[in-house]
């Protein structure tokens, strides 16, 4: 048998405004280029592919499944710029034949710098999903697929997952498939499901690539290549980019029709089925531990983590930023927290990469900078606006608790103003 | 494959970024088994001195051991005896003329060639006149010499260029390094227009230093776009790695800044100004330094006072070799604030010497820089914000110095030749004889 299990990443992270030494204000965000952007890839891949899974689900009768890993940065923005986009995968977590994800809410490398944050942020995403589509997700995708045994031994200690998602990367495979079950080395109960990343790559980047020697792939090819696996693995798991669908892939590339036709010629052999993660996880069992000792991720052919820390300017922003931790969960500022936290996302790490720069090579999608230089310089302005915001309202706080505390022997800071964007958080949040 | 090249100026006595370009791109064809006669105006020592000292060609080739002559075997020097000089303006010759007349007849001896030259009824006045004159010996000089193709750089030798190509047939290639409208803005000298004007369009080909001197060339001087060819400057490895001051133990508490280029409208010294006085007001423990002279500079020293800025900029006046060195090992960051800048081969020689950059977007060099940051020349608020960003965050400053430095050694005179040659074989095939 072969189950086809896929899980679609959908994300966008919220750009920063440009953001001089000579600024002083507390906007960070760009939210007109951020609505712009979401409308835009609401309307051509979002709403369109969620028509089109839910037109699937029905028509199969429950037959056909997927699974999303959606980002609280991209449910706030489509709660603010395209709720409409928010009602479908509504519609869809009702179909039962859909499974929401877990991941870091702010799409974030915290679990490399803070594992405080990282769990903070796992937690925020759960109450999220929950609130938002009934349920408590129960399978864990770290961002970019960033991914080590630290990580599984940490999800199992500290959080209440069935499983994590990562990359089936040649080099930690080795001779084994990613068609099976795998259990994390230093878990027990635990389990690993690793990206076929031949066959979700067929789709993702190859899909409208002429040069490609199967190209124009077909249904009917595909299912050909899934029916393959049988007898040599229980599942083929096709992790990718939502936006594979109508904003990388174009429509007239005949991306939609794909999918369209894939669950009819999938579900013609009889052996065949359509499988959320958790249910993967449910109906096989572990073929063996992966030991995967050193940090792998999704990206590029390297697999790394150089496309966010690889150089200086990467790294030394990160660490400045982490480095505020303590200052901005002290401080109490609701807004400076939120602010620290999307100033997190990992695309303003990946803006800043240089590798194939020189190239004009990919690594630019929604790219709003010109260069690596120019990302960083904007990052770090607003860094040091948030440090010095951070500080004063420490030294504020200082300033008001030392009289009070001498006095009545309890210090608490003022109480910040809850501004229009972490309102827009608490939405995404059960009350209370 | 014989050249027949016509420039200005050539290393060591330079005043500019065209005998640098001519002196890469001759050495390397020399390297390529090209023979290049490279024709260019012997200046005249007059009384006259401009910030700029320009001495003969004759005497460097006199020069025993002269580095960068003993290099190019298959290239002959050919000086020819005139006053005129990159770089300079109709008003400048005049006052040039005037000094060298003066020497001639208070009987100073050594102002011999020149009273030749412009004495008696060969003086014509004034300096479109000479550059017909100088046209005229260049044309005699041409038949004497044996070659397949002309290659002329820049309008000063567009009519000698013209008239060699009248005289021999051969096919003439216009070497665009920049234009009346990179010198000038708007304001542009009819008289040079139009002799570029006719160098461009007598031309077999045109060669440009960069896509934004090309749309110029299509744009304003009206010229078929299939007709040019973008050739990159490259840049001349000199082999001596300078050590950073820091690299020394020595410990500075202020970051310099540096403007390195003739000060004049060209090259945006005023915008560098602007800039500094916002950085000024931002930061503390910043010097900038203008290193260069030029018809601007005493413009740039009283805006700098009026901006209040006098103490914390400095004026060096034109540098030359050593001192270059010397300024790049001082300097933190390198700024270009070039209006119109058909290539810029300083923001590479910054590289080169590990000093990061910034770099006007109207500048031919950000074409095929990509490890530099890009302004706009006239948004001085993000020239300041990026000076001040590397100032403050050392790691921007390490990576564009390093991936900038690596990239600069890409670039190749070499490469350079190579297209030069493969454009005149182009020509040649093109030009068959009827």
């Amino acid at each position: 048998m072969a189950s086809v299990c896929f899980y679609f990443q959908v994300h966008q992270p919220m750009r920063l405004r440009h953001y001089t030494v000579f600024d002083h204000h507390h906007n960070y965000f760009d939210d007109h280029k951020n609505a712009q952007i979401c409308q835009k890839v609401a309307n051509k891949c979002y709403l369109p592919t969620n028509r089109l899974l839910l037109d699937l689900i029905r028509k199969y009768d429950g037959r056909f499944k997927v699974a999303f890993s959606i980002t609280g940065v991209l449910l706030e923005q489509l709660q603010k710029y395209s709720p409409e986009t928010l009602s479908t995968f509504d519609a869809l977590a009702r179909t039962g034949c859909v499974e929401f994800l877990a991941e870091t809410y702010y799409h974030s490398l915290s679990f490399l710098y803070s594992r405080d944050e990282f769990a903070e942020q796992v937690n925020l995403h759960r109450q999220s999903i929950e609130y938002l589509f009934g349920q408590k997700p129960r399978v864990f995708r770290n961002t970019e697929l960033i991914y080590n045994n630290d990580l599984a031994v940490f999800l199992e200690e500290k959080c209440d997952f069935d499983a994590v998602i990562c990359e089936g990367a040649g080099h930690v495979l080795g001779f084994r498939s990613p068609n099976f079950v795998y259990r994390p080395k230093g878990c027990n109960h635990l389990r690993l499901l690793m990206k076929n990343y031949r066959l979700s790559d067929d789709i993702a980047f190859r899909f409208s690539n002429k040069g490609w020697s199967q190209w124009p792939l077909t249904a009917d090819k595909f299912a050909h290549w899934v029916n393959e696996i049988n007898g040599n693995g229980y599942m083929v798991n096709l992790f990718m980019d939502y936006e594979t669908f109508g904003e990388h892939q174009w429509a007239d590339t005949g991306i939609f029709d794909f999918i369209r036709h894939l669950p009819g010629k999938i579900l013609e052999h009889p052996d065949n089925s359509f499988k959320t993660p958790s249910e993967v996880v449910a109906s096989y069992p572990v073929m063996d531990s992966v030991d995967v000792p050193h940090v792998i991720s999704w990206a590029d052919t390297e697999r790394d983590i150089s496309a966010w820390v690889g150089n200086a300017m990467q790294s030394n922003a990160i660490h400045e930023l982490y480095k505020l931790e303590k200052q901005v969960k002290a401080c109490g500022d609701e807004q400076v927290l939120t602010d620290w936290r999307r100033m997190q996302t990992s695309d303003h790490f990946y803006y800043m990469c240089t590798k194939y720069f020189s190239d004009g090579d990919v690594h630019k999608y929604f790219n709003p900078y010109d260069s690596p230089y120019d990302s960083y310089i904007n990052f770090m302005n607003i860094l040091n606006n948030l440090k010095l915001r951070t500080a004063r309202i420490l030294d504020e706080k200082r300033k008001v608790s030392a009289p009070a505390s001498a006095s009545l022997g309890v210090g608490r800071g003022g109480k910040p103003l809850s501004s229009d964007s972490s309102r827009q958080h608490k939405d995404l949040l059960p009350a209370g | 494959m014989k050249v027949f090249m016509l420039g200005w100026e050539f290393p060591p006595y330079i005043s500019g970024g065209l005998g640098t370009a001519c002196f890469g791109l001759t050495k390397a064809l020399d390297n390529l088994g090209v023979e290049v006669t490279f024709v260019l105006p012997r200046a005249v020592e007059g009384s006259y001195t401009s910030h700029v000292r320009m001495l003969s060609p004759a005497s460097l080739l006199s020069q025993q051991g002269s580095p960068s002559l003993t290099k190019l075997r298959r290239t002959k020097i050919k000086p020819v005896d005139s006053v005129l000089q990159p770089y300079t303006s109709a008003d400048d010759y005049s006052k040039r003329i005037e000094a060298i007349l003066l020497a001639k007849r208070s009987g100073a001896g050594q102002a011999g060639s020149a009273a030749q030259m412009v004495g008696g009824l060969d003086y014509a006045g004034d300096m479109f006149a000479e550059v017909h004159r100088y046209a005229a010996i260049v044309a005699e000089l041409a038949s004497k010499e044996d070659f397949d193709i002309i290659h002329a750089h820049d309008w000063m030798t567009y009519p000698a260029a013209i008239a060699v190509a009248e005289l021999t047939g051969k096919p003439l290639v216009v070497h665009v390094h920049s234009t009346e409208f990179d010198r000038s803005g708007e304001n542009v000298n009819q008289v040079i227009y139009d002799i570029e004007r006719a160098g461009m369009h007598s031309a077999d080909r045109i060669i440009t230093v960069s896509n934004f001197t090309r749309n110029i060339v299509i744009n304003r001087y009206g010229i078929s776009p299939q007709k040019i060819d973008v050739v990159y400057n490259g840049v001349e490895r000199n082999g001596n790695s300078s050590k950073r001051p820091d690299e020394f133990g020595i410990k500075k508490n202020e970051k310099i800044v540096l403007f390195l280029g003739r000060i004049t409208m060209q090259k945006g010294p005023e915008y560098f100004l602007q800039a500094a006085k916002k950085v000024i007001d931002e930061m503390d423990d910043v010097r900038f330094v203008m290193a260069g002279s030029g018809d601007m500079m005493h413009r740039a020293v009283e805006m700098a006072a009026e901006l209040g800025i006098g103490s914390k900029v400095m004026f060096t006046g034109f540098l030359r070799g050593e001192q270059v060195q010397e300024i790049y090992k001082m300097a933190d960051l390198f700024v270009m604030p070039s209006v119109s800048e058909p290539f810029g081969l300083v923001p590479l020689e910054a590289l080169e010497n590990d000093v990061p950059v910034i770099i006007s977007k109207q500048s031919g060099v950000a074409e095929v820089l990509t490890h530099a940051l890009k302004v706009d020349f006239w948004d001085v608020n993000e020239m300041a914000n990026k000076i001040v960003a590397v100032l403050r965050y050392p790691p921007l400053g390490i990576t564009l110095r390093n991936y900038g430095n690596s990239e600069v050694r890409k670039m190749r005179w070499r490469d350079a030749a190579v297209r030069c040659s493969r454009i005149y074989e182009e020509v040649l095939t093109e030009a068959v004889p009827v």
